[in-house]
């Protein structure tokens, strides 16, 4: 178990990275799974001195179907999008908010600063303070295209995309 | 036409159509912050479909195993929205101008 865990630091990752290799070869020829096994193995321990140690996942289920719901929100997202590009500029009400943030660690916050700028009409500008451990609440920065009720969207951000964040992480 | 190809055909039509918006939108749009909502959104979904269209073509349509479209997939969603991200940073550190109807400027430092 111990010379598995120095052999495979992060099997997670070399099995990630193996698949990634398949993929963009497109082939299951003896040369490349070779190859992949090789990649695999090499790269994580070249950078492993370089890894920032990240909270692993505590709810496999959960970051599933918050993937799901992220792409379906992505769909109806591009739709309102959509309809206010097509439609006159005027009509537009552009806005900074502020988003108060729960999350502690800066994966987290990169996930949700992610899905903020792919999903509804809003894209992720800053995080502020930058770094982690001041007394100092930390905040998103967003900027909405057509913002109707500030307040309602903060909590929809934060029920809808941060509660779950918080569960699996 | 068999219902895959009409299959094919929907998806690479509602792609390009939005990938077409998308750019629209960065034409039209009053300001850069807003400007870039059309590349983050728009081109996401637009590529999607396309990248959809095409894993259908040529795994039902030409029966040849082809998953080789799930990276573009996955690099567009974890590229788009660190991109953004840096442009918009860029936008407020540069304190670049917004159209006048922006509110909540003073969250911005504008």
């Amino acid at each position: 178990m111990k010379s598995l865990k120095k052999w495979w630091p992060t099997p997670i990752r070399s099995l990630f990275l193996f698949l990634v290799w398949l993929l963009l070869n497109n082939s299951v020829e003896f040369f490349h799974l070779f190859f992949g096994v090789v990649l695999a193995w090499l790269i994580p321990q070249l950078i492993h001195k370089f890894r920032l140690v990240q909270p692993g996942m505590k709810s496999p289920g959960t970051a599933l179907r918050y993937g799901l719901m992220v792409l379906w929100d992505i769909v109806v997202a591009n739709m309102q999008v959509v309809r206010l590009v097509v439609g006159p500029n005027k009509r537009l009400r552009p806005a900074f908010i502020k988003v108060p943030l729960d999350l502690k660690d800066n994966l987290s916050i990169t996930f949700l600063a992610s899905t903020v700028s792919l999903t509804p009409g809003t894209v992720s500008a800053e995080v502020s303070p930058l770094n982690a451990g001041g007394d100092e609440p930390r905040y998103l920065l967003v900027h909405v295209l057509d913002l109707a009720d500030e307040a309602e969207l903060i909590q929809q951000i934060k029920e809808r995309y941060e509660a779950p964040l918080k569960e699996i992480f | 036409m068999s219902w895959l190809e009409w299959l094919v055909a929907l998806l690479a039509v509602a792609g390009s159509l939005f990938v077409l918006l998308g750019s629209v939108a960065l034409v039209k749009l009053p300001d850069f912050y807003t400007r870039l909502h059309g590349p983050t959104k728009a081109t996401t979904l637009g590529l999607g479909a396309l990248v959809l269209a095409s894993m259908v073509y040529f795994n039902f349509v030409k029966g040849e195993l082809n998953v080789q479209q799930l990276l573009i997939a996955l690099f567009l969603f974890i590229t788009a929205p660190i991109t953004a991200h840096m442009l918009v940073k860029a936008a407020l550190h540069l304190k670049l101008k917004t159209s006048a109807q922006t509110s909540g400027k003073q969250n911005a430092d504008l």
